[in-house]
């Protein structure tokens, strides 16, 4: 593993370079230790391709999601203009995020505060880069296993992307195994409409706990993700079930990277 | 003449009593605040072809699908033969198109009779669902009562229609054949229905022809005082989806899923912070309230998806809170909208249309802060939708309100309001070290 280059846009535009495109980490790919590593993925991504890339740093702010969907539509509107703001500033034209809940708010709530830019989920890139032959995959380590799915609901129902994460794993000569509870119909983790930040209401289940029994069902090798967040609460679930050493929970992105050694 | 007069009188009232039910249950609708969703007509009607006419949600149940297109089939080609029943009801003839129409008309009326045979089917299998099988869904708590009993009345209606069909069709079949039909006679030997050809016979042919006639006219009389009692036990009922599911697939929401609304109140507060040159978009003069506490803080559309709810609770089966035992239930939200809706309906007709504040509110009266609390907004109920109600907009508009008119939310979601608030980040990191993790190891 190579080291990574990841410039700041406020180091690229100093050095009178402009980047290709804004890879948007979000707060979870920022701080949560498990998060980090998806997020050094997508870098060894691209950096494997050469893409011109460059992220905010420390001037990104929470895109504000948790905020709206928990309520608060003020804190909302103050951290998406902070954020459009910065990017107008920077003439930001196209982003990459590492989150499906990032990727739904940039690019479907952020036009209307004045904020326009063609947004893509990572998995979405990774098959745009494969598809343009700038990626080449094997499946390496994951040759032959299975591997089942979990759709985001921010990239999956909010917005109707179910096959690109699905192209990029079979690439990897894996069997891609799917829940009876996929896609359009898929399960959500739990963590969504901001629960992740809170105790759970007055149940008989934990949701998490619920998805993981499905997936676990299938005796998967590995469970793939595309959400710091579902990552969390699929690792809690694999957890809650002591099938850590059988089934590992993955990012998509990870499954690329470490598959090709980037 | 008395019979047709009689007629006229019952068709009059039905309409006019349903004419009236209909313009308050479209002045309730119109309580809810304006939403323009005047723009794409082509795919706005696409939608509702596919969705509401062709039925395209349904298809991911196939069973519940299958026995639903039964009746729905049935429901939508008998209204060709109610035309005849009205005509002959106000003429006094009997089967008035039979011979104008000829062969068309056997065919319509026997490929009727297919369906109504397979409707019968389909009704006796959602009657066994609701009260032998009982699927999950459809036994849950949020039904008992009037609602499981709505259902029932529904289903046991159909059957009777379906039975008066019968004996009308399958006794007029005897006349015929014995040449005392009130029919106009065309000395074919009979009328060719395709299912009464042969159960008529069956069941009538050893009465007589007094008996014959006696049940002929029960069935006919029977099978419109049925469907003159339906149209009007629409408007008080769950089944109202078999009118507002066109309208309201046609105002479907378009736009992608995951596209919460923005609230331009907020924006003209937030915006100057920003751009000192802004334009406010509200009237200042004309505060509004933030989110929603009461029905008519929802949209006409939000008011509209409560009306068209027929209470299937595909919604409730995917909701991942539900699943788990939580007490939201997306069904009950639209329940709980359209029972607040109607009662605040009755509070204007009752105080000569005028709204008097009777202390209660559609959060807290009827739905409950955990239930609001639970959501995962992960549009499982709204994907799951054959109508394309939306159960998570009125969610979220319920917690707009409690964040930001009553700051009553739950205490960790304060805690991450303010990390965002302080720090930029749901939790307590601060936004200078958001980039440590490049040089970690």
């Amino acid at each position: 593993m190579s080291t990574i280059k990841v410039p700041t846009m406020a180091e690229m535009i100093a050095a009178g370079e402009t980047p290709e495109i804004l890879f948007w980490v979000g707060c979870s790919g920022s701080f949560d230790d498990r998060a980090k590593k998806i997020t050094k993925a997508i870098v060894r991504i691209l950096n494997h391709v050469n893409i011109k890339f460059a992220i905010l740093g420390s001037e990104e702010g929470c895109t504000g999601d948790p905020a709206k969907r928990a309520g608060n539509e003020f804190l909302y509107q103050m951290q998406a203009m902070q954020n459009i703001t910065v990017m107008n500033g920077y003439n930001v034209k196209k982003i990459v995020t590492g989150c499906p809940h990032c990727f739904n708010t940039i690019k479907n709530e952020y036009p209307a505060l004045g904020g326009n830019y063609e947004v893509v989920h990572h998995t979405q890139l990774v098959q745009e880069l494969i598809d343009q032959g700038k990626l080449k995959v094997q499946g390496g380590e994951f040759k032959g296993k299975k591997i089942v799915f979990h759709d985001p609901c921010y990239l999956g129902r909010a917005n109707d992307v179910y096959e690109a994460p699905r192209n990029v794993i079979e690439k990897l000569d894996v069997e891609l195994a799917e829940m009876k509870r996929s896609k359009a119909k898929g399960l959500c983790c739990g963590a969504g409409g901001a629960q992740m930040f809170k105790e759970a209401e007055k149940g008989t289940k934990e949701v998490n706990t619920e998805r993981a029994e499905e997936a676990l069902a299938l005796n998967p090798d590995v469970i793939a993700v595309g959400c710091p967040f579902c990552n969390t609460m699929m690792t809690d679930g694999v957890k809650h079930f002591n099938k850590e050493d059988k089934t590992k929970v993955l990012d998509v992105a990870e499954l690329i990277a470490n598959a090709n050694d980037l | 003449m008395i019979s047709s007069i009689i007629f006229a009188l019952l068709l009059l009232g039905a309409s006019a009593y349903f004419t009236i039910n209909v313009r308050n249950i479209r002045r309730n609708i119109l309580l809810g605040k304006d939403i323009p969703l005047a723009d794409n007509k082509g795919e706005r009607l696409k939608t509702m072809l596919l969705v509401a006419l062709g039925q395209q949600k349904m298809f991911s149940r196939p069973i519940p699908a299958i026995l639903h297109l039964f009746l729905y089939t049935a429901f939508i080609i008998t209204q060709i033969e109610l035309i005849e029943i009205i005509v002959d009801g106000i003429s006094g003839s009997h089967r008035i198109f039979r011979e104008s129409l000829g062969g068309l008309y056997t065919f319509a009326i026997s490929f009727i009779e297919i369906l109504s045979v397979l409707a019968f089917i389909g009704t006796i299998a959602f009657l066994a669902r609701r009260n032998l099988l009982k699927v999950p869904r459809l036994v849950m708590n949020e039904l008992n009562g009037w609602p499981k009993l709505d259902a029932n009345f529904i289903l046991l209606g159909e059957l009777t229609l379906i039975c008066f069909i019968f004996m009308m069709n399958g006794a007029d079949e005897v006349l015929y054949s014995k040449g005392i039909s009130h029919a106009t006679n065309l000395n074919d030997g009979s009328l060719g229905l395709s299912i009464s050809k042969h159960i008529g016979p069956l069941l009538f042919g050893s009465m007589s022809d007094n008996g014959l006639h006696l049940v002929e006219r029960i069935g006919w009389w029977g099978h419109i005082l049925i469907v003159f009692g339906f149209l009007n036990y629409l408007p008080f009922s769950k089944h109202l989806h078999i009118v507002l599911g066109f309208p309201n697939t046609y105002f479907s929401n378009l736009k992608p899923k995951g596209e919460f609304t923005t609230l331009d109140a907020v924006t003209d507060v937030v915006a100057p912070n920003f751009d000192p040159a802004y334009v406010a978009k509200t009237d200042p003069n004309n505060p509004v309230r933030f989110g929603v506490k009461d029905v008519q803080d929802l949209t006409w559309k939000n008011l509209m998806d409560a009306y068209s709810c027929t209470e299937c609770g595909r919604c409730t089966s995917s909701c991942p809170q539900n699943i788990t035992g939580k007490a939201l239930s997306p069904r009950k939200i639209m329940m709980d909208t359209r029972d607040r809706l109607e009662e605040v309906g009755k509070n204007i007709d009752k105080n000569k249309g005028t709204f008097v504040d009777d202390g209660k509110s559609l959060i807290g009266d009827y739905i409950k802060h955990e239930e609001i609390w639970a959501c995962n907004t992960c549009n499982a109920c709204v994907q799951e939708c054959p109508v394309n109600i939306d159960p998570l907009a009125i969610i979220v508009e319920i917690r707009r309100y409690l964040v930001m008119e009553e700051s009553n939310t739950r205490p960790e979601l304060n805690n991450m309001f303010s990390n965002i608030e302080n720090n930029g980040a749901p939790w307590q990191f601060s936004q200078a070290d958001r980039a440590n993790w490049v040089n970690e190891q």
